[in-house]
C-alpha cells in the first residue's frame, strides 16, 4: 500500500461505468438468484433422493421401475434431475469465469457445459420416465 | 496494460476508487488451511467434484432403463473397491456441499457473519459432512 499510494489502471473500461464506479451490467443478479433459488429448491430434494438411492442401490432394473412407476417418485426424481442440472450449469459457468482467462477458452468451455447440463438432464429425465411409464 | 494478469488485479475499495489488489476468489492470495478460505474453496472444489457424481447418478439411471444386462454391469464397476471408495468420496463431497450451502444461505440472510459464529459454522460443517457420510456409507452397506 505504502509503495503506491496513487495507483493508475490502464484497461479499457467506458468513461459511464468509470463515473458510475460500475462493473460489467449484465446478468450477474439473475445468475446470483438463480443459484440460490436451486439451491434451496434442492435441500428437501436431495435428502429424499439420498434416502431413495441408498434404499434402491443393489435393486435390479424391476425393482427401480417398480419405485418409478409411483407417480410421486418420478416427479420427485424429475425435479431433482432438472434442478440439480440447472444448478450445476449455474455453479460451474461461475468456476469457469472466474479461473478460465483466454476469452475462447472461456467460451468454448462455458458451451460445453451448457450443452452437457441440457444433455444429461434430458438423459436423466427420459430416462426416469421410461422406468415409470 | 502491460500483462494480461494485470486485468485481474483491478478493483475498487469502498470508496469506489481503483486500486490495485487480487479480486476474489484468486487462490494464490489466501491461506487455504484457514476455516475462511479453506471452507470456500472447498465448496467449489466439492461442487466440481459433484457434478461428475450427478453424470454417475445419470449413468445409473440411464443403465436401469435400458435394463438388467446394462445395470449389472454398471453396478459391478459402481460396486469394485475403487468404485465404492468413489461413491463414499461423493457422499462426504455432497453432504459438505450441502451444509455448507446452508451456511452461504445464511449469510446470503445476512446471519452468521461475525468471526467467531463463521468459525464455529465452518468446524460444524466439516464435522457435520463427516458424521453424514459416515451414516450414508453404513446405511448403504445396511441395505446391502
Amino acid at each position: 500500500m505504502s509503495s503506491n499510494p496513487n495507483p493508475s489502471v490502464h484497461i479499457r473500461r467506458s468513461p459511464l461505468g468509470r463515473a458510475k464506479g460500475l462493473g460489467a451490467a449484465k446478468t450477474g443478479s439473475a445468475h446470483w438468484w438463480a443459484e440460490r433459488v436451486s439451491a434451496v429448491a434442492l435441500i428437501p430434494l436431495t435428502l429424499y433422493v439420498v434416502f431413495s438411492v441408498v434404499a434402491l442401490g443393489h435393486a435390479d432394473a424391476a425393482g427401480i421401475a417398480a419405485y418409478m412407476a409411483l407417480p410421486w417418485n418420478a416427479v420427485l426424481f424429475i425435479a431433482f434431475a432438472v434442478t440439480l442440472y440447472h444448478h450445476i450449469g449455474l455453479g460451474l459457468t461461475v468456476v469457469i469465469e472466474d479461473y478460465v482467462r483466454p476469452d475462447a477458452q472461456r467460451l468454448a468451455l462455458t458451451f460445453i457445459v451448457k450443452a452437457g447440463v441440457i444433455l444429461l438432464g434430458l438423459l436423466s429425465v427420459v430416462s426416469i420416465l421410461k422406468l415409470a411409464l | 496494460m502491460k500483462d494480461v494478469r494485470e486485468a485481474l488485479m483491478v478493483g475498487r475499495n469502498s470508496e469506489g476508487k481503483l486500486v490495485r489488489r487480487p479480486l476474489s476468489p484468486h487462490l494464490q492470495a489466501y491461506n487455504m488451511v484457514r476455516i475462511s478460505s479453506g471452507t470456500s474453496i472447498m465448496h467449489r472444489i466439492t461442487g466440481v467434484a459433484l457434478s461428475a457424481g450427478a453424470l454417475f447418478l445419470t449413468i445409473w439411471l440411464a443403465a436401469a432403463a435400458a435394463g438388467d444386462s446394462v445395470l449389472s454391469v454398471v453396478q459391478a464397476v459402481y460396486g469394485s473397491l475403487i468404485g465404492l471408495l468413489v461413491l463414499a468420496g461423493f457422499s462426504w463431497a455432497l453432504w459438505y456441499h450441502f451444509l455448507n450451502g446452508l451456511r452461504h444461505l445464511a449469510w446470503d440472510a445476512g446471519k452468521g457473519f461475525e468471526l467467531p459464529d463463521m468459525h464455529r459454522s465452518g468446524k460444524l460443517v466439516i464435522a457435520g459432512s463427516v458424521i453424514l457420510a459416515a451414516v450414508t456409507v453404513v446405511a448403504a452397506y445396511l441395505v446391502w
